[in-house]
Protein backbone atom coordinates (compact mmCIF):
# COMPACT_ATOMS: atom_id res chain seq x y z
CA UNK A 1 0.00 0.00 0.00
CA UNK A 2 2.79 2.54 1.20
CA UNK A 3 5.01 0.87 -1.50
CA UNK A 4 2.46 2.05 -4.26
CA UNK A 5 2.25 5.60 -2.44
CA UNK A 6 5.82 5.97 -2.64
CA UNK A 7 6.09 4.81 -6.32
CA UNK A 8 3.47 7.38 -7.53
CA UNK A 9 5.70 10.28 -5.79
CA UNK A 10 9.09 8.70 -7.51
CA UNK A 11 7.27 8.94 -10.50
CA UNK A 12 6.43 12.26 -10.63
CA UNK A 13 9.51 13.42 -8.93
CA UNK A 14 11.54 11.61 -11.98
CA UNK A 15 8.97 13.00 -14.62
CA UNK A 16 9.34 16.75 -13.01
CA UNK A 17 13.58 16.09 -12.97
CA UNK A 18 12.90 15.05 -17.20
CA UNK A 19 11.24 18.48 -17.37
CA UNK A 20 13.11 21.05 -15.69
CA UNK A 21 11.77 23.83 -17.64
CA UNK A 22 8.04 23.59 -16.41
CA UNK A 23 9.19 23.03 -13.12
CA UNK A 24 11.41 26.34 -13.34
CA UNK A 25 8.47 28.47 -14.57
CA UNK A 26 6.45 28.37 -11.57
CA UNK A 27 9.54 29.09 -9.40
CA UNK A 28 10.65 32.11 -11.37
CA UNK A 29 6.35 33.48 -11.54
CA UNK A 30 6.72 33.29 -7.55
CA UNK A 31 9.57 35.26 -7.34
CA UNK A 32 8.67 37.49 -10.20
CA UNK A 33 5.05 38.15 -8.81
CA UNK A 34 6.81 39.08 -4.87
CA UNK A 35 9.53 41.31 -6.73
CA UNK A 36 7.22 43.88 -8.62
CA UNK A 37 5.55 44.84 -5.10
CA UNK A 38 8.73 46.80 -4.29
CA UNK A 39 8.96 48.05 -7.42
CA UNK A 40 5.98 48.88 -7.47
CA UNK A 41 5.05 50.28 -4.21
CA UNK A 42 8.60 52.28 -3.11
CA UNK A 43 11.16 51.65 -1.01
CA UNK A 44 9.73 52.70 2.50
CA UNK A 45 10.57 49.60 4.49
CA UNK A 46 7.55 50.16 7.10
CA UNK A 47 5.16 49.89 4.25
CA UNK A 48 6.95 46.89 2.58
CA UNK A 49 6.91 45.02 5.77
CA UNK A 50 3.08 45.62 6.18
CA UNK A 51 2.46 44.07 2.65
CA UNK A 52 4.99 41.24 2.85
CA UNK A 53 2.80 38.59 4.56
CA UNK A 54 -0.05 38.89 2.18
CA UNK A 55 2.07 39.23 -1.02
CA UNK A 56 3.92 36.74 -0.61
CA UNK A 57 1.52 34.25 0.39
CA UNK A 58 -1.07 35.45 -2.29
CA UNK A 59 2.00 35.19 -4.92
CA UNK A 60 2.89 30.86 -3.55
CA UNK A 61 -1.54 30.88 -4.15
CA UNK A 62 -0.93 31.95 -7.36
CA UNK A 63 2.21 30.36 -8.50
CA UNK A 64 0.91 26.72 -6.86
CA UNK A 65 -2.29 27.26 -9.39
CA UNK A 66 0.15 27.54 -12.34
CA UNK A 67 1.31 24.34 -11.80
CA UNK A 68 -1.63 22.54 -11.22
CA UNK A 69 -3.24 22.84 -14.34
CA UNK A 70 -1.21 20.20 -15.32
CA UNK A 71 -1.32 17.74 -12.35
CA UNK A 72 -3.50 15.11 -13.89
CA UNK A 73 -3.99 16.81 -17.50
CA UNK A 74 -0.19 15.41 -19.09
CA UNK A 75 -0.81 11.73 -17.14
CA UNK A 76 -4.57 11.93 -18.67
CA UNK A 77 -3.76 13.00 -22.03
CA UNK A 78 -1.45 10.24 -22.39
CA UNK A 79 -3.43 7.43 -20.97
CA UNK A 80 -1.16 6.85 -17.96
CA UNK A 81 -3.53 8.36 -15.58
CA UNK A 82 -6.49 5.36 -17.22
CA UNK A 83 -3.64 2.76 -16.56
CA UNK A 84 -2.94 4.08 -12.99
CA UNK A 85 -6.56 3.99 -11.67
CA UNK A 86 -6.80 0.35 -13.22
CA UNK A 87 -4.18 -0.41 -10.58
CA UNK A 88 -5.40 -2.51 -7.94
CA UNK A 89 -4.29 -0.15 -5.01
CA UNK A 90 -6.98 2.06 -4.30
CA UNK A 91 -6.91 5.11 -6.48
CA UNK A 92 -7.03 7.61 -2.59
CA UNK A 93 -3.56 6.73 -2.59
CA UNK A 94 -2.73 8.03 -6.06
CA UNK A 95 -5.09 11.04 -5.44
CA UNK A 96 -2.84 11.81 -1.89
CA UNK A 97 0.38 10.91 -4.17
CA UNK A 98 0.06 13.09 -6.65
CA UNK A 99 -0.53 15.77 -4.64
CA UNK A 100 1.98 15.40 -2.30
CA UNK A 101 4.46 15.03 -5.17
CA UNK A 102 3.34 18.36 -6.53
CA UNK A 103 4.23 19.44 -3.12
CA UNK A 104 7.48 18.63 -3.00
CA UNK A 105 7.77 19.43 -6.77
CA UNK A 106 6.56 23.03 -6.44
CA UNK A 107 6.03 23.85 -2.20
CA UNK A 108 9.17 22.91 -0.61
CA UNK A 109 10.63 25.46 -3.66
CA UNK A 110 8.70 28.27 -2.57
CA UNK A 111 9.62 27.82 1.29
CA UNK A 112 13.52 27.62 0.25
CA UNK A 113 13.25 31.21 -1.61
CA UNK A 114 10.67 32.63 0.75
CA UNK A 115 13.73 33.90 2.97
CA UNK A 116 15.02 35.76 0.18
CA UNK A 117 12.42 37.48 -0.38
CA UNK A 118 11.43 37.92 2.78
CA UNK A 119 14.91 40.05 3.18
CA UNK A 120 13.78 42.48 0.14
CA UNK A 121 10.73 43.55 2.42
CA UNK A 122 13.06 44.13 5.07
CA UNK A 123 11.46 41.20 7.32
CA UNK A 124 13.60 40.67 10.50
CA UNK A 125 15.13 37.24 11.11
CA UNK A 126 12.64 35.45 13.57
CA UNK A 127 9.60 36.95 11.12
CA UNK A 128 11.17 35.24 8.04
CA UNK A 129 11.38 32.13 9.78
CA UNK A 130 7.45 32.33 10.84
CA UNK A 131 6.89 33.11 7.27
CA UNK A 132 9.08 29.79 6.75
CA UNK A 133 7.16 27.98 9.17
CA UNK A 134 3.80 29.19 7.97
CA UNK A 135 4.45 28.21 3.96
CA UNK A 136 5.31 24.63 5.63
CA UNK A 137 2.03 24.01 6.80
CA UNK A 138 0.57 26.07 4.11
CA UNK A 139 1.66 24.68 0.84
CA UNK A 140 0.32 20.74 1.61
CA UNK A 141 -2.97 21.99 2.04
CA UNK A 142 -2.41 24.24 -1.23
CA UNK A 143 -1.32 21.21 -3.27
CA UNK A 144 -4.09 19.12 -1.46
CA UNK A 145 -7.00 21.46 -2.30
CA UNK A 146 -5.67 22.22 -5.83
CA UNK A 147 -5.48 18.43 -6.86
CA UNK A 148 -8.95 18.53 -5.72
CA UNK A 149 -9.46 21.46 -8.34
CA UNK A 150 -7.57 19.95 -11.32
CA UNK A 151 -9.53 16.77 -10.82
CA UNK A 152 -12.58 18.19 -11.15
CA UNK A 153 -11.48 20.46 -13.91
CA UNK A 154 -9.89 17.52 -15.73
CA UNK A 155 -10.53 17.59 -20.01
CA UNK A 156 -12.82 20.44 -19.68
CA UNK A 157 -12.03 23.16 -22.23
CA UNK A 158 -10.71 26.50 -20.57
CA UNK A 159 -9.74 24.22 -17.32
CA UNK A 160 -7.41 26.50 -16.32
CA UNK A 161 -9.26 28.94 -15.34
CA UNK A 162 -12.09 27.38 -14.57
CA UNK A 163 -10.01 25.54 -11.57
CA UNK A 164 -8.68 29.27 -10.88
CA UNK A 165 -12.59 30.36 -9.46
CA UNK A 166 -12.93 26.96 -8.10
CA UNK A 167 -10.42 26.73 -6.24
CA UNK A 168 -9.04 30.27 -5.14
CA UNK A 169 -12.09 30.27 -2.80
CA UNK A 170 -11.10 27.20 -1.03
CA UNK A 171 -7.70 28.74 -0.37
CA UNK A 172 -8.98 31.31 1.58
CA UNK A 173 -8.48 30.07 5.49
CA UNK A 174 -4.86 28.98 3.93
CA UNK A 175 -4.12 32.76 3.32
CA UNK A 176 -5.72 33.82 5.82
CA UNK A 177 -4.07 32.22 8.98
CA UNK A 178 -0.63 31.80 7.23
CA UNK A 179 -0.66 35.52 6.32
CA UNK A 180 -1.98 36.42 9.72
CA UNK A 181 0.69 34.39 11.53
CA UNK A 182 3.24 36.73 10.01
CA UNK A 183 1.41 39.47 10.92
CA UNK A 184 0.96 38.29 14.21
CA UNK A 185 4.61 37.95 14.76
CA UNK A 186 5.64 42.07 13.05
CA UNK A 187 3.23 43.07 15.29
CA UNK A 188 5.07 41.59 18.69
CA UNK A 189 2.61 38.76 18.81
CA UNK A 190 3.09 35.47 19.30
CA UNK A 191 1.84 33.53 15.99
CA UNK A 192 1.25 30.09 17.71
CA UNK A 193 -2.68 31.05 17.21
CA UNK A 194 -2.64 31.74 13.34
CA UNK A 195 0.24 28.60 13.50
CA UNK A 196 -2.53 26.25 15.23
CA UNK A 197 -5.74 27.08 13.21
CA UNK A 198 -3.28 26.60 9.84
CA UNK A 199 -2.27 23.29 11.11
CA UNK A 200 -5.82 22.30 12.13
CA UNK A 201 -7.13 23.20 8.64
CA UNK A 202 -3.79 21.38 7.06
CA UNK A 203 -4.73 17.98 8.75
CA UNK A 204 -9.14 18.60 8.02
CA UNK A 205 -7.69 19.17 4.11
CA UNK A 206 -4.79 15.80 4.25
CA UNK A 207 -8.13 13.61 5.47
CA UNK A 208 -10.92 15.01 2.83
CA UNK A 209 -9.19 16.19 -0.31
CA UNK A 210 -7.47 12.71 -1.36
CA UNK A 211 -11.18 11.14 -1.62
CA UNK A 212 -12.91 14.21 -3.21
CA UNK A 213 -9.92 13.74 -5.78
CA UNK A 214 -10.50 10.09 -6.34
CA UNK A 215 -13.75 10.26 -7.01
CA UNK A 216 -13.45 13.57 -9.27
CA UNK A 217 -10.70 11.69 -11.27
CA UNK A 218 -13.78 9.01 -11.35
CA UNK A 219 -15.91 10.73 -13.10
CA UNK A 220 -13.31 12.70 -15.16
CA UNK A 221 -12.18 9.95 -17.09
CA UNK A 222 -15.58 8.24 -18.18
CA UNK B 1 -9.06 -22.88 -12.70
CA UNK B 2 -11.87 -23.06 -10.55
CA UNK B 3 -14.45 -21.21 -12.51
CA UNK B 4 -14.84 -22.66 -16.40
CA UNK B 5 -16.23 -19.13 -17.13
CA UNK B 6 -15.05 -15.87 -15.04
CA UNK B 7 -16.29 -13.13 -17.08
CA UNK B 8 -20.10 -12.78 -16.97
CA UNK B 9 -21.90 -10.19 -18.08
CA UNK B 10 -25.52 -9.41 -17.12
CA UNK B 11 -28.05 -7.32 -19.08
CA UNK B 12 -25.19 -4.75 -19.50
CA UNK B 13 -26.76 -1.45 -20.69
CA UNK B 14 -24.47 1.61 -22.00
CA UNK B 15 -25.54 5.46 -22.72
CA UNK B 16 -23.36 8.15 -24.50
CA UNK B 17 -25.49 11.22 -23.52
CA UNK B 18 -28.48 11.47 -24.23
CA UNK B 19 -27.76 8.31 -27.02
CA UNK B 20 -28.46 4.38 -25.80
CA UNK B 21 -25.69 2.52 -27.34
CA UNK B 22 -26.94 -0.57 -26.49
CA UNK B 23 -29.17 -2.35 -24.20
CA UNK B 24 -30.03 -5.82 -22.87
CA UNK B 25 -25.91 -7.20 -23.26
CA UNK B 26 -25.52 -10.59 -21.81
CA UNK B 27 -22.48 -12.98 -22.11
CA UNK B 28 -19.67 -15.44 -20.99
CA UNK B 29 -16.29 -15.58 -21.57
CA UNK B 30 -14.54 -18.50 -20.36
CA UNK B 31 -10.67 -19.45 -20.20
CA UNK B 32 -8.75 -20.20 -23.49
CA UNK B 33 -11.56 -18.05 -25.49
CA UNK B 34 -11.41 -14.89 -27.26
CA UNK B 35 -14.25 -12.38 -27.60
CA UNK B 36 -14.22 -10.64 -31.18
CA UNK B 37 -16.32 -7.55 -30.58
CA UNK B 38 -17.47 -6.38 -33.73
CA UNK B 39 -19.39 -3.45 -34.80
CA UNK B 40 -19.43 -0.07 -36.96
CA UNK B 41 -18.04 3.06 -35.70
CA UNK B 42 -19.50 5.08 -33.10
CA UNK B 43 -21.77 1.76 -32.28
CA UNK B 44 -20.01 1.70 -28.69
CA UNK B 45 -17.29 -0.70 -29.09
CA UNK B 46 -14.98 0.90 -26.71
CA UNK B 47 -17.44 1.93 -24.82
CA UNK B 48 -18.36 -1.51 -24.44
CA UNK B 49 -14.58 -1.90 -23.55
CA UNK B 50 -13.91 0.83 -20.87
CA UNK B 51 -17.47 -1.10 -18.91
CA UNK B 52 -15.66 -4.08 -18.97
CA UNK B 53 -12.20 -2.98 -17.67
CA UNK B 54 -14.23 -0.77 -15.05
CA UNK B 55 -13.14 2.75 -16.27
CA UNK B 56 -16.90 3.29 -17.32
CA UNK B 57 -20.31 2.38 -14.96
CA UNK B 58 -22.85 0.37 -16.76
CA UNK B 59 -26.31 2.43 -16.84
CA UNK B 60 -27.68 -0.67 -15.82
CA UNK B 61 -26.52 -4.10 -15.42
CA UNK B 62 -23.19 -5.47 -14.06
CA UNK B 63 -20.14 -6.86 -14.94
CA UNK B 64 -19.16 -10.17 -12.95
CA UNK B 65 -15.49 -11.55 -12.27
CA UNK B 66 -15.54 -14.85 -10.82
CA UNK B 67 -18.88 -14.50 -9.58
CA UNK B 68 -18.46 -11.14 -8.06
CA UNK B 69 -19.61 -7.40 -9.55
CA UNK B 70 -16.03 -5.79 -10.80
CA UNK B 71 -17.33 -2.78 -8.24
CA UNK B 72 -16.64 -4.87 -5.16
CA UNK B 73 -13.93 -7.18 -6.36
CA UNK B 74 -12.06 -4.68 -7.97
CA UNK B 75 -8.31 -5.55 -6.69
CA UNK B 76 -8.92 -8.97 -7.44
CA UNK B 77 -10.18 -7.85 -10.97
CA UNK B 78 -7.72 -5.29 -11.69
CA UNK B 79 -5.00 -7.76 -10.67
CA UNK B 80 -6.07 -10.54 -13.10
CA UNK B 81 -7.07 -7.82 -15.57
CA UNK B 82 -4.71 -5.95 -18.22
CA UNK B 83 -6.27 -3.26 -20.52
CA UNK B 84 -5.04 -1.06 -23.51
CA UNK B 85 -7.10 1.92 -24.95
CA UNK B 86 -6.62 4.10 -27.62
CA UNK B 87 -4.14 6.53 -25.93
CA UNK B 88 -0.52 4.58 -24.96
CA UNK B 89 -0.32 5.51 -21.24
CA UNK B 90 3.38 5.90 -21.67
CA UNK B 91 5.29 8.81 -21.12
CA UNK B 92 7.50 10.45 -23.48
CA UNK B 93 10.37 11.41 -20.94
CA UNK B 94 11.16 7.97 -20.15
CA UNK B 95 12.48 5.38 -21.73
CA UNK B 96 10.51 2.15 -23.17
CA UNK B 97 12.43 0.45 -20.01
CA UNK B 98 11.61 2.97 -17.37
CA UNK B 99 8.00 3.05 -18.51
CA UNK B 100 7.54 -0.82 -18.38
CA UNK B 101 9.12 -0.92 -15.10
CA UNK B 102 7.13 1.56 -13.51
CA UNK B 103 3.93 0.56 -14.88
CA UNK B 104 4.56 -2.43 -13.33
CA UNK B 105 5.24 -0.98 -10.49
CA UNK B 106 2.06 1.18 -10.30
CA UNK B 107 0.05 -2.39 -10.54
CA UNK B 108 2.11 -3.67 -7.64
CA UNK B 109 4.25 -6.12 -9.54
CA UNK B 110 7.96 -6.31 -9.26
CA UNK B 111 9.68 -6.14 -12.85
CA UNK B 112 13.57 -6.67 -13.08
CA UNK B 113 15.24 -5.10 -16.11
CA UNK B 114 16.34 -8.71 -17.94
CA UNK B 115 12.36 -9.59 -17.98
CA UNK B 116 11.79 -6.02 -19.26
CA UNK B 117 14.53 -6.15 -21.97
CA UNK B 118 13.31 -9.61 -23.04
CA UNK B 119 9.75 -8.71 -23.70
CA UNK B 120 10.99 -5.63 -25.33
CA UNK B 121 13.05 -7.35 -27.36
CA UNK B 122 10.72 -9.96 -28.45
CA UNK B 123 8.39 -6.76 -30.02
CA UNK B 124 11.35 -5.08 -32.03
CA UNK B 125 12.47 -2.45 -30.14
CA UNK B 126 16.22 -3.74 -29.30
CA UNK B 127 17.70 -0.60 -30.94
CA UNK B 128 15.35 1.79 -28.90
CA UNK B 129 15.63 0.67 -25.08
CA UNK B 130 17.62 3.57 -24.19
CA UNK B 131 15.90 6.14 -26.53
CA UNK B 132 13.11 8.68 -24.88
CA UNK B 133 9.76 7.49 -25.73
CA UNK B 134 9.13 11.10 -27.15
CA UNK B 135 11.50 10.17 -29.98
CA UNK B 136 9.60 7.02 -31.10
CA UNK B 137 7.24 6.35 -34.05
CA UNK B 138 3.50 5.66 -33.19
CA UNK B 139 3.55 1.84 -33.78
CA UNK B 140 6.72 1.90 -31.79
CA UNK B 141 5.13 3.40 -28.87
CA UNK B 142 1.99 0.97 -29.70
CA UNK B 143 4.58 -2.21 -29.69
CA UNK B 144 5.98 -1.10 -25.81
CA UNK B 145 2.81 -1.54 -24.54
CA UNK B 146 2.31 -4.77 -26.14
CA UNK B 147 5.46 -5.79 -24.32
CA UNK B 148 3.77 -4.36 -20.92
CA UNK B 149 0.95 -6.82 -21.80
CA UNK B 150 3.42 -10.00 -21.79
CA UNK B 151 5.06 -8.70 -18.41
CA UNK B 152 1.71 -8.25 -16.83
CA UNK B 153 0.97 -11.35 -16.60
CA UNK B 154 -2.56 -11.04 -16.35
CA UNK B 155 -5.48 -13.72 -17.44
CA UNK B 156 -7.96 -11.12 -19.09
CA UNK B 157 -6.65 -8.98 -21.77
CA UNK B 158 -8.81 -5.96 -23.09
CA UNK B 159 -7.58 -4.82 -26.09
CA UNK B 160 -8.76 -1.73 -28.21
CA UNK B 161 -7.77 -1.89 -31.44
CA UNK B 162 -4.30 -3.10 -30.70
CA UNK B 163 -3.36 -3.56 -34.16
CA UNK B 164 -3.48 0.85 -34.85
CA UNK B 165 -0.20 1.48 -36.21
CA UNK B 166 1.37 -1.32 -36.77
CA UNK B 167 3.27 -2.83 -39.91
CA UNK B 168 2.80 -6.23 -41.28
CA UNK B 169 5.56 -8.03 -39.00
CA UNK B 170 3.88 -6.08 -35.63
CA UNK B 171 0.35 -7.65 -36.54
CA UNK B 172 2.03 -10.71 -37.22
CA UNK B 173 3.11 -10.23 -34.28
CA UNK B 174 0.02 -9.82 -32.37
CA UNK B 175 -1.75 -12.92 -33.84
CA UNK B 176 0.89 -14.89 -32.14
CA UNK B 177 0.84 -12.97 -28.46
CA UNK B 178 -2.75 -13.54 -29.07
CA UNK B 179 -2.51 -17.14 -29.94
CA UNK B 180 -0.24 -18.21 -27.45
CA UNK B 181 -2.60 -16.51 -24.92
CA UNK B 182 -5.92 -17.97 -25.64
CA UNK B 183 -4.33 -21.61 -25.97
CA UNK B 184 -2.68 -21.21 -23.02
CA UNK B 185 -5.77 -20.68 -21.31
CA UNK B 186 -6.55 -17.02 -20.90
CA UNK B 187 -8.72 -14.83 -22.29
CA UNK B 188 -8.92 -12.41 -24.43
CA UNK B 189 -11.95 -9.31 -25.20
CA UNK B 190 -10.81 -6.84 -28.28
CA UNK B 191 -11.76 -5.00 -30.76
CA UNK B 192 -10.22 -4.54 -34.85
CA UNK B 193 -11.12 -3.60 -38.10
CA UNK B 194 -8.43 -4.96 -39.44
CA UNK B 195 -8.52 -8.71 -40.96
CA UNK B 196 -6.95 -11.17 -38.32
CA UNK B 197 -6.01 -14.87 -39.02
CA UNK B 198 -6.42 -16.42 -35.61
CA UNK B 199 -6.71 -20.08 -37.03
CA UNK B 200 -6.94 -22.38 -33.74
CA UNK B 201 -7.96 -19.68 -31.76
CA UNK B 202 -11.91 -19.74 -29.75
CA UNK B 203 -13.37 -16.84 -31.31
CA UNK B 204 -16.61 -15.84 -29.85
CA UNK B 205 -18.19 -12.84 -31.90
CA UNK B 206 -20.22 -10.41 -30.81
CA UNK B 207 -22.35 -7.87 -32.69
CA UNK B 208 -22.39 -4.34 -30.70
CA UNK B 209 -25.12 -2.34 -31.98
CA UNK B 210 -28.76 -0.49 -30.50
CA UNK B 211 -30.30 -4.13 -30.09
CA UNK B 212 -33.88 -2.37 -29.10
CA UNK B 213 -35.54 0.35 -30.57
CA UNK B 214 -32.94 1.51 -32.89
CA UNK B 215 -32.64 5.69 -32.78
CA UNK B 216 -33.21 7.79 -35.77
CA UNK B 217 -31.20 11.07 -35.09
Amino acid sequence: MFRFLFTVIRRDLLLAARRKGDWMTSQFFFVMVVSMFPLGIGPEPEMLRRVAPGVVWVAALLASLLSLSRLFADDHRDGSLEQMLLSPEPPVLLALGKALAHWLIYGIPLLIIAPVLGLQFSLPADVIGVLMLSLLIGTPVLSLLGSMGAALTLGLRGGGVLLTLLILPLYVPALIFGAGAVDASLAGLGPEANLSLLAAFAVLTLLVAPWVTSAALRISIE
Amino acid sequence: MSEPQPLTVNDLACARGERTLFTGMSFRLGTGQLLLVQGGNGRGKTSLLRLLCGLAQPLEGAVCWRGQPITKERELFHREMAYIGHVNGIKDDLTPMENLRMSAALAGRHLDEVTAEQSLVRLGLERCLDLPARVLSFGQRRRVILAGLITAGALLWILDEPLTGLDVHGVALVEGLLRDHVTGGGMVVMTTHQPLSLEGVATVPLQVGPLLQPEED
